[in-house]
């Protein structure tokens, strides 16, 4: 209990610090949401009036203040440009980025994980040399690369999906998937790449240990030792390493989004900065907040339920 | 021996699901085009936009450029522009002017509806006007309606509107969108009386409009417009090619040599004047020398040759062909490409081993920033060396726009109504918009002159002796009206280009 609440605590005083950042940063770059509004027809008068109707003219820690408090009360406010709720706005973006995201982390998990084991146990034989070259490259090439490959292949040549037509999802559930499958494979494809490393080369560490050479030299086939043994030791770190990635991914996902030209999150996040609607990108950066410190949030439990000795470091 | 067995089975089964989720995608999508193929075409177009509506809908708001072009199928006002660049009756069915140039008398034309059901009556028109007097930074349209002194409703169909003192061009403010009486949701669910209306936005994703069954004039030849917001420009490329996309706007020359054989190219274009405009308060530009030897040093059919594979029209003043009767092509080369001159005028103002300067370009229009690539490069020529600053549309408005705070900047100017004083009246020295500063006493003169005259003829002169003066003068180094290069799906017929910035969709449609 005292633990839950302690990771409550730090989740409300991130987002808040993350908010505030936000409102700072914004205070600082250049532009002015007045003059992106009314471009170049603006005159004197009518930017100081915009900027009233706005409360754009106030001091900023009041409108921090004034933000903070609208938040606490569920009340997202208005995007300047669009005229209309900010949550109404972004609801349905949140449900986009959500599905493909959680896409792209299933794909990660499924394929990585068993393509770690099962290369683990190898030594360093040619196909050993053409895997890790192969790794190598699915690391290097970045995600929006992949994007235009699989988008130029898949959804160009061969037709298994239309580029640029994005089913709704509330509409079509099931076309809307397997849009979003191609774009998930080109988010997770350097992000498969680095797990099974990553596992792969933890496992080879403590295939090396003394207790699997003894509980080998003791009869236990190589099989039983890796399952019995060495994933308990080797999977915390690549817990660690895919709750990480989970919150990554988001990032990622806006190049993605605006390749394969899918209406999520961080696609209309990057449109609403370079409009400065604060309001749009406050809310957006605290959702963003929430996710990363959720997705280390459950990566902790995860990785305490698997090794006790970190569950008594939490509730001390 | 036995895990290295489990493993794979595991690699597989899960290799398995991920084919198989891609399988299953090749099954329906290829049943898909064969049905196309049997059923007959939907009357119904999706037509790509690099950017979003992203403004408030209410036409008397609106300020972005793209919002007004796509809304243009939505509104429309006593009055609206045609493709060769008159003014047609629209809401209204014919005008009188009265003898002292001052009170318009519409008559309003019979059984125009709004697209919520209500009939247009002379109330709507009077509101309309009222409503934006209202309005606070508003576009320049709302703005040009400030001489308006009284807005009367005469009778049900006839309405008066008095002006402060005759203008000739106050007729072109007239295409002010008339709106219903009382209603209150423009900013979202706009209501107004063209050939389409307005259906739905999701931001950053789509816009649809409807035809407009109810529409007194020769109705729209699609039933349904999908709007698709594409900003990243292989993505726009690639849902052209994949079907997704029938129609697209303003490519540049390099996504049109990439479309295939689906597709063919209207050329038109984008109404801009594309200069590098100099910022007169700043040494050394306001030397006329430094000014004139800019000029000289540019070749600007080499930049357009080079930045938009020779797609453009030169331009040598503030003025583009598509207004027809105002513009001077004579002054288009008044400073041919000319190095020696250029340094010999560089040296005579005192920069014999030329300057160092910065040209400012907004970083999202891939147009100006490629020009002014190639004008660095050629200002290398004659000793001056420029380095680009490439800023945030939202930068360039505050600093460079408002702030003034610039040397030299690539961009396009527009005109927001279809009259030269749209074009011309940033360069009067007092005007807000003069964000260059320029500053001349004759162009003062000759701008107050035009501005006080009746006759449309001699006005027109004026306005010629304005764009020679900023050419002699050497306001800004002009370049060239953009071409505008609309990517259209074969089978698909009526893209219409007009003397400003609209795209208009009531024309196009399916050819079988």
């Amino acid at each position: 209990m005292k633990y839950a609440a302690k990771r409550v605590a730090t989740l409300l005083v991130t987002m808040i610090i993350v908010s505030l950042l936000a409102f700072l940063a914004f205070d600082l770059i250049s532009g002015d949401p007045a003059q992106m509004m009314l471009g170049t027809e603006a005159t004197e008068e009518g930017l100081a009036a915009l900027r009233a109707e706005l409360g754009l003219d106030r001091p900023l820690p009041i409108r921090y203040l004034d933000w903070l408090t609208g938040f606490f009360r569920g009340d997202l406010g208005m995007s300047y440009h669009y005229h209309e709720p900010v949550w109404t706005l972004i609801a349905p973006k949140v449900r986009v980025t959500l599905w493909l995201s959680l896409l792209a982390f299933l794909l990660i998990t499924v394929v990585s994980i068993p393509l770690g084991l099962l290369t683990a146990g190898r030594g360093e034989g040619r196909l050993a040399g053409l895997h890790t070259a192969f790794n190598q490259l699915c690391m290097a090439v970045p995600a929006f690369f992949i994007g235009i490959l699989l988008t130029w292949a898949f959804g160009v040549t061969l037709k298994w999906f239309t580029a640029g037509a994005f089913p709704d999802m509330t509409q079509d559930f099931a076309g809307s998937m397997k849009y979003l499958f191609f774009a998930a494979l080109a988010l997770s494809i350097p992000r498969i790449a680095m797990t099974a490393r990553m596992l792969r080369s933890t496992v080879a560490g403590e295939m090396e240990k003394d207790y699997v050479r003894t509980a080998i030299s003791r009869g236990n086939d190589r099989r039983g030792v890796l399952f019995r043994h060495v994933l308990k030791n080797a999977l915390p770190p690549v817990i660690a390493f895919l709750a990480q990635t989970m919150a990554e991914l988001i990032a990622s996902s806006i190049v993605v989004e605006q390749v394969f030209g899918i209406p999520g999150l961080g696609r209309f996040l990057v449109a609403c900065i370079s409009n400065r609607d604060y309001q749009v990108v406050q809310a957006i950066v605290v959702i963003l907040a929430f996710w990363v410190v959720l997705a280390g949030t459950l990566a902790d439990l995860i990785q305490q339920r698997i090794d006790p000795r970190l569950r008594l470091g939490g509730a001390s | 021996m036995n895990t290295r067995r489990l493993v794979a089975g595991l690699l597989s089964a899960a290799l398995m699901a991920t084919l198989m989720s891609g399988c299953g995608g090749t099954a329906e999508q290829t049943a898909a085009p064969t049905q196309q193929g049997e059923e007959p075409r939907p009357n119904e177009i999706t037509v790509a936009i690099a950017q979003d509506l992203d403004d408030s809908l209410d036409p008397h708001k609106t300020v972005a450029a793209g919002t007004k072009e796509i809304m243009f199928n939505v509104f429309e006002g006593l009055v609206k522009p045609t493709p060769d660049g008159n003014l047609v009756p629209a809401v209204a069915e014919s005008y009188e002017l009265s003898e002292d140039g001052t009170v318009y008398t519409f008559t309003l034309r019979d059984g125009v509806k709004f697209h919520n059901g209500a009939t247009v009556t002379a109330e709507d028109v009077v509101y309309s006007f009222d409503r934006c007097a209202d309005i606070t930074g508003g576009s320049s349209l709302v703005e040009a309606l400030s001489v308006v002194t009284d807005v009367t409703a005469v009778d049900e169909k006839t309405v008066a509107i008095t002006i402060a003192a005759p203008d000739n061009e106050f007729f072109a403010s007239l295409t002010l969108a008339i709106l219903p009486k009382g209603y209150e949701d423009q900013d979202t669910a706009p209501v107004g009386t063209g050939p389409f209306r307005y259906v739905s936005r999701a931001a950053q994703d789509n816009i649809v409009l409807e035809r407009f069954d109810d529409y007194w004039g020769e109705p729209a030849k699609v039933e349904k417009v999908t709007l698709k917001v594409i900003e990243n420009a292989d993505s726009l490329v690639m849902s052209l090619q994949s079907g997704a996309v029938d129609l697209c706007a303003k490519l540049t020359s390099t996504q049109v040599a990439q479309l295939g054989d689906e597709f063919y190219v209207a050329e038109g274009t984008m109404n801009l004047v594309q200069a590098l405009y100099l910022n007169h308060a700043v040494a050394p530009f306001d030397d006329l020398k430094v000014r004139q030897a800019l000029c000289y040093a540019i070749d600007k059919q080499q930049a357009i040759d080079i930045a938009c594979d020779g797609y453009g029209t030169p331009l040598g003043s503030s003025m583009y062909p598509g207004f027809g009767k105002y513009f001077l092509p004579e002054l288009t080369n008044y400073y041919p490409h000319d190095v020696e001159k250029a340094k010999a005028l560089l040296a005579e103002a005192g920069y014999p081993e030329g300057f160092d300067m910065t040209i400012t370009a907004p970083s999202n229009y891939s147009y100006h920033v490629d020009v002014a690539q190639v004008l660095v490069e050629q200002l290398k020529a004659v000793g001056i060396n420029a380095k680009i600053e490439l800023v945030e549309w939202a930068t360039w408005l505050s600093d460079v726009y408002s702030g003034r705070q610039f040397q030299a900047t690539v961009v396009g100017l527009d005109a927001s109504t279809m009259t030269a004083r749209a074009l011309l009246s940033r360069f009067e020295s007092t005007a807000k918009r003069n964000f260059i500063n320029y500053n001349s006493e004759t162009y003062d003169a000759l701008y107050a002159q035009a501005q006080a005259t009746i006759d449309d003829a001699e006005q027109t002169e004026l306005y010629k002796a304005l764009e020679r003066e900023l050419t002699e003068n050497a306001a800004n180094v002009y370049i060239q009206d953009t071409a505008n290069l609309v990517a259209v799906r074969k089978g698909l017929e009526g893209v219409v280009f007009y003397p400003i910035y609209v795209l208009d969709l009531s024309n196009v449609g399916w050819t079988e």
